[in-house]
């Protein structure tokens, strides 16, 4: 049912929609692993609309490599940030990569 | 920088001041606006969700979402989509609205 697996690379697909959209702008475009699969919910970017959101879909969590969203970033090596985002948001990456 | 892709409410990561952290009572009001959407997305009424709410939210425009207060951004949302749904009506409310601050007027 879900198409990634905790481990898998995935990389945040780089678009900018209107609506009421829960994928964070600071990560689209970014890579990071699954670290699990939350289970399935309806779509809130239909729901906001007042439609049922179905069908259900899967959401993950997706862990990001600080330095990966952060040009910047000076913290120690190994910080990460932790982002709930719907599959459709997400692509392979890496060795998964079509 | 401003960023012609990104939402107004959308400002995870941008330079920001210190996270105000002392606490604060709420107004009567406040707690009705609360209650208000308690009662609206219930089981029985079902009439907005969570996820609506953050849209009309979202949808106020850059400077009103800066200056409102969070149960001020509430109930601006609310009142859009109850009009949206046609669950109340712009005439409905305008009167109400002026009944309440003639009786206001007329307690002080």
């Amino acid at each position: 049912m879900a198409r990634f697996s905790p481990g898998d690379p995935v990389q945040v697909q780089d678009i900018r929609p209107p609506g009421h959209i829960r994928t964070p702008l600071y990560v689209r475009g970014k890579t990071g692993t699954i670290e699990r699969i939350c289970g399935l919910f309806a779509n809130p970017e239909e729901l906001a609309f007042g439609r049922d959101g179905l069908p259900l879909r899967p959401l993950y969590r997706v862990q990001f490599e600080q330095a990966e969203l952060w040009p910047d970033y000076d913290g120690p090596a190994g910080d990460a940030v932790e982002v709930e985002i719907f599959e459709h948001w997400l692509e392979p990456a890496g060795r998964n990569a079509p | 920088m401003s960023d012609p892709g990104r939402a107004h409410h959308d400002m995870g990561g941008l330079p920001a001041g210190p996270v105000e952290s002392s606490e604060h009572d709420y107004a009567l009001w406040e707690k009705r606006v609360d209650a208000l959407l308690v009662l609206l997305s219930d089981k029985k009424r079902g009439l907005i969700r969570v996820d609506e709410l953050r849209r009309g939210i979202e949808q106020l425009g850059a400077k009103a979402y800066d200056e409102m207060s969070y149960y001020e951004r509430w109930i601006a949302s609310i009142t859009s989509n109850l009009l949206e749904k046609g669950v109340i009506t712009s005439d409905e409310l305008g009167h109400k609205m002026a009944e309440i601050e003639a009786r206001a007027r007329e307690a002080s």
